[in-house]
Order: C-alpha cells, then structure tokens, then sequence
C-alpha cells in the first residue's frame, strides 16, 4: 500500500484555506512593536478537500473496538455507546465555559454532583474529586492526599508498597509524589501473602497501593487481613480501580478497607479510549480524608448546586477548572442506562467471558495461574517460545486476522506475557473465533514459523524498527 | 440491555464448558464477607431506556442556559469557532474508538497524525520537539517545572503572577510532593512581570521561571527576550506559557529561547465544554529529548523500507521506567489533539493569522468604545493587549454584573473570583465570535448600568 503523504508534503505556498469573517478594522501590525511579532508563520496551506481526505485516510489506517475485537488487557476496550456521543455534544454542553455563573450551569453541576452519588455506591467510598484527568493523575492526587493528612498527623511516612504485579503508573506516580516506592513479590498464587506483607510494612510504610482484582486478573482473596495488616500499622490502603469492571455489584473497596481510591472512567464506564485519550481518573476517600480534596467539590444546598472551595486542608489543586468534563458526563449517561442490574450483569458477562476464553486457551498457552479470573487473565508464550516465536511475533500475527493484540510483556512478573480482556460486550462467536485464530497461530509454529516472525502481512505496512526510531529521532517533518 | 450480545443458551453453553451451575461460581473467590455487603449496599437507581435517558440528558443540558448569553469570559478557555470538519473527522470510529497505538501497524492513522500534531506545535511555538500531549495547562506548567529541576537538579521555581491563578495552584499542589520551593514574582504597574524583583529573586537555586503571555490579565509581557537572557545567565531555565492562537501574529517562545513552552490548545479546535477535555500543549528544545514526560511519535521503517510511525523513546515512560519515569502519565488527551492536528491544517498560515487578528481587533474594538462611552472607566493596566483585558469600574463589579446578566450578557469574569480585594475590577475577552453589535451592545448595557 501506499504511503500517505504528510501534511507538510501536500502543503502549497498560496493556497485559500478557511472562510472567516472579513471585517477587520485595526491591524495589530500597526499597532504593537515590531519585535513582539512575528515575521513568519510556517503552517501547511491546505484545501479542506485534501485535509478531509488525509485525515480520512488515516483513519482506514487505524483500528477501533468499532472495527473488531480489541482484547487488550488491563484497559477493558469494551462499546463505547453511541448515545453517549450525541448528548455530550449537545450545546447546553459544549458552548458552556468553565467559569459561566452558578445559576447559569447547574445542568453541568448537577452531572457532577449525581455521578458523585452514584460512583459513592458502586465503590462504597464517601466523596469524589473529579479534577483528575485519567488513571495515573488520579494516583497522584490520591498519594497527595495520603501525605497531606499523615503531615496533618504529625507524621513522616515515606514509603508507598507497590507489589510487583503493578501497573507502571504506581511506582511512577508515587515517587511524583515524593516517596519511596518497595516493591512486594507476589506469591505464587499471584497474589499478596499477608505474611510476606507483613515484613515490608513497618514505620514508614505510608500506603499500600494494590489493584483488585490485581493485573493478572485474581482477585486478592486476603484482602481483609492485608487491610489490617495495613491499618494496623498506621498506614493507609490505596486502591488502583482503573478496571473495577470485573467486580461491580460483588464487592466495593470501599468495604474491603480501602482508604483511596481512583477510578479509569474511559475503562469501566464505556467512555471511548479516543487513540489514548482524554480519559477520567476521579479520586473517591473515606469521610476522614475529605477535609484533603482538591478544591472545589460540587455541593447541593436544598435549592442549588455550587462550587465548594471552602476545603482549608485542602491539598490544592491538581488541574484547571473542574475536570473532563465531557467524560465525566458520558460515563453518568452509561450508569444511568445500565442501572444497578445492567452494571451487575456487566461484571457478570466480563467475568463470563474472560472464564470462558481462559478455558478454551489453556490448552493452546501456559496458564500460569489456573484458577478462576475476574474481568482478565494473563497467559504465557513460554511454550511458544521454545519453539522460537516470541511473544511479540504471536502478537503482530493476530493483526493478520483483523482483530487487536492483547496487552502483550505485562505484567512484568509473567515470562512472555498475554494479558487478555474481552469485556462483556463480545459475542461468543467472537471468542470462539479468537480461539481458532490462536489455534491455527500456533499450528503455524510448527509448519511455517516464518509466516509468524515476519508478520503482520496484511496491514497497510509491515512491521515497523522501533530502534531505528529511537536512534534516528525523527519526531518532526523536517 | 442492548450491550450485552448474550443470548440464555449462549450462557448456559459456556457456564456447561466450564463445568458450573450459575454465575454466582465464578465470584467465589471474593470473600463471603465483601459480597454481602456488596449485596446490601450496592444500590442504583433502575436502568432508564435510551428515550428516557434522552429527554432526562436534555432537560439537564437546558438547565445550562449559560450557553445563549453574550459571552465575553476568558481566562484560559475560550469561544472560538471550530470548522465543522475538525468533529466530523474525530467522530471517525475507528480514531475515536481507539486506544493508545501501542500495535503500531494497525494504528498509523493515529500515531501520523501525532506526528503531524508535533510537527506543527513546532512550527507554532518555534520550539524543536513536542509531545503528543499532556492533559491541560496547569498541569503541563507542573510537569515543565518537575523537568527543569531533572535538568539543573536546583530547587527553586519561580512563577510570575501573570500565571493563571488556577495553573499556579496546580503547580504548588505538584511541586509540594517533590519538596521544590515555590516562589512569586509580583507585576509591576504596567501587569507585566517585575524586572527588578526577578533580578533580585534569581539565584544558584533557581531553577526555572514560569510566565505566561499574554497573561492571565491579557498583558503581553514585553521584555521575554530580557528575561530569558537573565535566566540563561543564571543557568536557569525558562517555561513559557501560551494562548496559541495568540502565536498567529504574536513571536514564538522559540524565538526569545525559551527552554519549555506549554499552552492550553483549548483553543485550537475544541469546545469549552464546562472545562475539558482540553489540551496540555508541551513542547522544548532538542537537547532535552530524554527528559520530556509523555509520549512521543517517531518517524521508522517497515520491513519493507516503508515509511512509518511509532512511539518511541519509551523508556522514558512509566511502564518500562516506572519509578524512574520522567514523568507517571499514560492516558493523555490523544483525541483533542488530533482536533487540534485538524484544526491547524485547516486554517493553515493564512487563517491562524487571520483569528489572531480577529481576536485583535474585536479586543481592541471594544477598548475604544468602552472608554470612549463611558468616562468612569479605567484599564487596570495601562500596557499591550492581545484579545483581553481588565477594566476597572467606580463601584463593585457584583450589581453590575449582575444587570448585565439580565440582558443576556456574561460581562467577563469578576476578578473577586480570584482575589477577593479586587472586586471593581473585569476580565473581558474577546474572539472572533463576538460580532461588533454584541460589543455595541456591551458597551451600551454597561454604560447604563453604571448610569
Ligand atoms: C491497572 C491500571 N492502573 C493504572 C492505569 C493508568 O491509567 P491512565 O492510563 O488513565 O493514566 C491503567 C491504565 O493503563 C491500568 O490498567
């Protein structure tokens, strides 16, 4: 296939682009100094034709959950509602800015204000921020708030425990957040053993940051004893919710003892990924911890919806204005059209489903934890491996067959990982054709291995040198 | 429920293959305990149809009647036009329903058009190398400041007082987990950054100076070059904020030499949408390549020799990193930075320059007749202004305000809002949707109710 040129390359010196209003009265070139102008402004000039087509084209060049199966691990590429589209761009929406007055936004208020609600009963937590913009922003309002009130205690506690299953972000945003970060190994089980816990938690020991069910999909069975382990010791228990999808309506952080929490709204609440953002991290906290939130929180007086900055220990804040707000919408227009019953049956059929592939794949991968997943499961390519493919190789040959890779090399404690999440939005005919395309990948091994280690074949381009990239460092036209 | 495909038998054939009897199996790894609270305290108001959710959806979205006001409110977001094309091309399935292009050969829609996104956040700001993203301006300030003290390892920021009031909260909220000094510079009379203050602030511990231009009171500070010159002297680093679409006709960062510029690319192609998604526009200079947090589109080959686009100096990141990481983002704000792509190839050379010069001159416009209308009038600064700018009435801005919301217009943003002593004093900002009558009509509304 061919290439499709860049921006820059079908740009032509002169060309009209946009229509705009034609009644300029002052110019700012007679007015302001010379050097605070500028002299040159080197944008592309292209017909609206061409950039429609361009961006068209690309966009034959990409995959979405709207074009096949998508079962990347840890970041539940479930629907996206088309409803969910249509309301948030309703003007009442978009044309409104963030500092309109309070009597003129209280549908926008209001939004924030019930999701609050209703997020404070799916996680039993007792209030919401929702400044932060995604997952790992969350994570760090989170940690801030920890170490505001253990300061506000009198406390100087400087290590966050992350076990070594964690997503990249914990580590990464504990120390964004001026700690110390130990890392827990998981037994064998794949899980925290209370009693390997307990050697690591001490003095210092500020929070333990788990995700439950953690990434390789099980759920954390002691979570109970390690929350007392926890608590006991004077330290707080943070949770990583980006994918609470495998537990709702069966268990609430909140109720096995998390202190903090952060949820992925672009994950669990069908909000679209949109090629790797924007995204929604809300932060919910116990009652003791909401004197620390990011001001302002939405409050309800009886009669209106307002702004609440009145938060003296507040940790500050962590963005401008209030948040995505358009995520945050979306994702209250998805609980509102599931309903308690459609949330649990949610979790239900991602469970089911995820259960069901790891059964029928077992017999083709390692499965080096065989008991029961949540939403996801990890297997191994080790097997394969041997053989001389690696993990890597399986993946780009599953793009051969129109659908997307899963999570592939995470979590880190899993030799050639394949982390897959199918979601409840998938068929069983879809997974029983995941399950044929992974058996005829690993017949292949054995009768044309190079088909594999050669591939993807049939995408608009084959497989790219990422060193090449890193060492040449083109990230610019030039 | 329409999302879940399942049909019964379908169900009852995989609960069979996994040799269970009911759903309730496949969470008896979950504490008996958790579940039955879970049970108790698990309770959602019942699913509403689509046609219900919609009238409900609609009906709160009116409850925002914000949105048919004259509006004249800036301060870091504001009501440009956006060409149709920029939401029919990110309403494309298979961008929007995408996830971060980590699989680059079925992706090179989107990493292409981030590439395409850096290259002309390049032109615009004059810098030579940006991210795709990072999740606003606040925010974007934080993480230039966390990457000037990995480069010079010195403790000390210091942030002008033009800096939006919000950004500068963002930064101390960041920069307290780090244990950094936060320090202001105050403005001078004029609203731009004091000179002589900065100078006497400057030391082997200062690591960077943040200031934003315009400012968050429309002042264009003047002296950038000066200052980035005694930043550099001092080894200290120099982060420029910006409004982009101001860059049309104002100089770039890039040619004062600033070391990191950031911007809210709100502007540039996306709705105001009660405060985001925005845009956390990032970019710098070459050498510091290795230190810029998020991520970073980089042109390769394919197998065959082809052209193509990756993400690339990963190990920046935080899921090879982690600890280490220059920075814990992962999600960004991909999509509005491909409106962004879509929206500065659309207006091109010609037609950014041609919203500045709107912005301009609708602003300036407005100077005129308000201080020719209305003799108790005064700018707070008396200096150069892009499309922004504060008056100062005779009397409380609250009752004012307030006749003018009567008549339909939202007169600007108190200043009260952000410092409480400061409560006769207006931002008013303008774009090129404010028409000449609509500022007729300002004009003549707030003369009368300062009558
Ligand atoms: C378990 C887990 N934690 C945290 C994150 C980070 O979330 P985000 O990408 O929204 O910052 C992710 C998403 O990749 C995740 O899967």
């Amino acid at each position: 296939m061919k290439e499709i040129p860049l921006l820059s390359e079908i740009s032509e010196e002169g060309r009209e682009t946009i229509s705009l209003p034609n009644d300029i009265e002052f110019s700012p070139y007679k007015e302001l100094p010379k050097e605070l102008l500028r002299e040159n402004l080197p944008l592309p000039q292209i017909s609206e034709v061409e950039i429609v087509r361009h961006f068209t084209n690309l966009s034959l060049r990409n995959f979405g959950v709207d074009l096949g199966f998508y079962p990347l691990g840890s970041c539940t590429m479930k629907y996206n509602p088309k409803i969910n589209e249509d309301l948030a761009n309703l003007p009442g929406f978009t044309k409104l800015h963030p500092y309109t007055p309070e009597d003129l936004s209280q549908g926008a208020l209001q939004i924030i204000y019930e999701l609050e609600k209703l997020l404070c009963n799916i996680t039993g937590m007792d209030r919401f921020t929702f400044q932060p913009s995604a997952g790992a922003h969350g994570e760090l309002t989170g940690l801030l708030i920890i170490k505001a009130y253990l300061k506000d205690k009198g406390e100087n506690r400087n290590t966050v425990l992350v076990p070594d299953s964690a997503h990249g972000t914990n580590p990464a945003s504990a120390a964004m957040a001026g700690f110390k970060t130990l890392e827990i190994p998981s037994d064998e089980r794949g899980l925290v053993d209370p009693n390997i816990l307990k050697n690591y938690v001490n003095e210092d020991t500020a929070v333990l940051m788990l995700t439950n069910p953690n990434t390789l999909g099980l759920f954390e069975k002691d979570i109970e004893k390690i929350a007392d382990i926890i608590h006991q010791k004077g330290a707080l228990l943070y949770y990583d919710g980006a994918n609470l999808n495998g537990i709702m309506g069966y268990a609430r952080p909140g109720d096995m003892g998390f202190d903090v929490i952060h949820l992925n709204l672009h994950k669990t609440f069908s909000t679209p990924h949109g090629g790797g953002g924007p995204g929604a991290g809300p932060v919910g906290v116990k009652s003791f911890l909401t004197p620390y939130l990011p001001k302002p929180v939405v409050d309800f007086n009886g009669e209106k919806y307002y702004l609440n900055f009145n938060i003296p220990k507040s940790i500050g804040r962590v963005r401008s204005f209030y948040g995505n707000f358009s995520v945050i919408l979306k994702a209250y227009i998805y609980i509102r059209l599931m309903g308690e019953e459609g949330l649990k049956k949610t979790t239900e059929m991602a469970v089911l489903n995820a259960n069901y592939l790891k059964e029928k794949l077992k017999a083709i991968f390692y499965l080096p934890y065989p008991t029961l997943c949540k939403h996801e499961f990890v297997l191994s390519c080790k097997k394969q491996k041997e053989k001389g493919v690696k993990t890597i190789d399986i993946a780009k040959r599953i793009l051969d067959f129109g659908i997307h890779a899963p999570t592939i090399y995470f979590p880190l404690i899993v030799e050639e990982a394949l982390m897959i999440e199918p979601t409840e939005t998938e068929t069983k005919y879809t997974l029983d054709n995941f399950v044929s395309i992974l058996e005829e990948i690993n017949k292949e091994i054995e009768e044309n291995i190079e088909i594999i280690k050669t591939a993807p074949h049939n995408t608009p381009i084959k497989r790219l040198d990422e060193t090449l990239a890193a060492k040449n460092l083109k990230v610019k036209w030039e | 429920m329409p999302y879940f495909p399942h049909t019964s038998k379908e169900i009852k054939e995989m609960l069979d293959f996994l040799g269970i009897k009911s759903i309730e199996e496949l969470f008896e790894d979950i504490p008996k305990s958790i579940r039955e609270k879970a049970r108790k305290n698990f309770k959602l108001p019942e699913a509403l149809s689509e046609i219900e959710i919609y009238k409900k959806i609609e009906e709160i979205s009116n409850k925002n009647t914000g949105k048919d006001y004259i509006s004249f409110l800036g301060g870091g977001a504001y009501y440009h036009y956006i060409p149709p094309v920029v939401k029919h091309i990110i309403s494309y399935p298979t961008f929007y329903t995408s996830y971060t292009p980590y699989q680059a050969e079925i992706s090179q829609g989107f990493l292409q058009a981030m590439f395409e996104y850096q290259s002309l956040i390049c032109e615009l700001t004059g810098m030579e190398v940006a991210n795709s993203s990072l999740y606003e301006a606040g925010s974007g300030i934080a993480e230039a400041s966390l990457m000037a003290h990995r480069i010079n390892g010195r403790k000390e920021i210091l942030i002008s007082k033009g800096v939006h009031p919000e950004y500068r909260e963002v930064l101390k909220t960041y920069i307290n987990g780090m244990k950094l000094n936060y320090k202001e510079i105050s403005l001078d009379e004029k609203g731009e950054t004091d000179l002589n203050i900065l100078k006497e602030s400057l030391s082997n511990e200062t690591s960077c100076l943040i200031i934003q231009s315009p400012n968050f009171f429309g002042v264009i500070e003047t002296k950038l070059k000066e200052i980035s010159e005694l930043l550099h002297q001092n080894n200290s680093l120099f982060i420029c904020s910006v409004y982009p679409i101001s860059l049309g006709i104002l100089k770039p960062p890039g040619e004062y030499k600033a070391d990191i510029v950031v911007g809210e690319g709100q502007c540039l192609g996306s709705p105001l949408n009660f405060g985001g998604p925005y845009l956390g526009i990032f970019a710098t200079k070459r050498e510091f390549i290795r230190q810029i947090p998020g991520r970073l589109v980089g042109e390769t080959k394919d197998l065959e020799g082809k052209r193509g686009y990756v993400l690339t100096l990963q190990t920046r990141e935080q899921h090879i990193k982690r600890s280490r990481a220059t920075s814990n983002i992962c999600t960004n704000e991909a999509l509005t930075a491909l409106a962004t792509t879509v929206y500065l190839s659309l207006l091109g050379k010609k037609g950014l320059r041609k919203v500045a010069e709107l912005c301009y001159d609708r602003a300036h416009y407005a100077k005129k007749r308000l201080l020719e209308s209305i003799n108790t009038l005064e700018l707070t600064y008396p200096s150069y202004f892009f499309n922004e700018f504060v008056i100062k009435l005779n009397k409380p801005v609250k009752t004012v305000y307030q006749a003018l919301k009567d008549k339909k217009i939202l007169a600007g943003i108190p200043l009260e809002k952000f410092f409480p002593e400061r409560d006769k004093e207006l931002l008013l900002a303008f774009t090129e949707m404010n028409t000449k009558e609509e500022i007729d009509y300002l004009v003549k509304s707030m003369k009368e109710a300062l009558e």
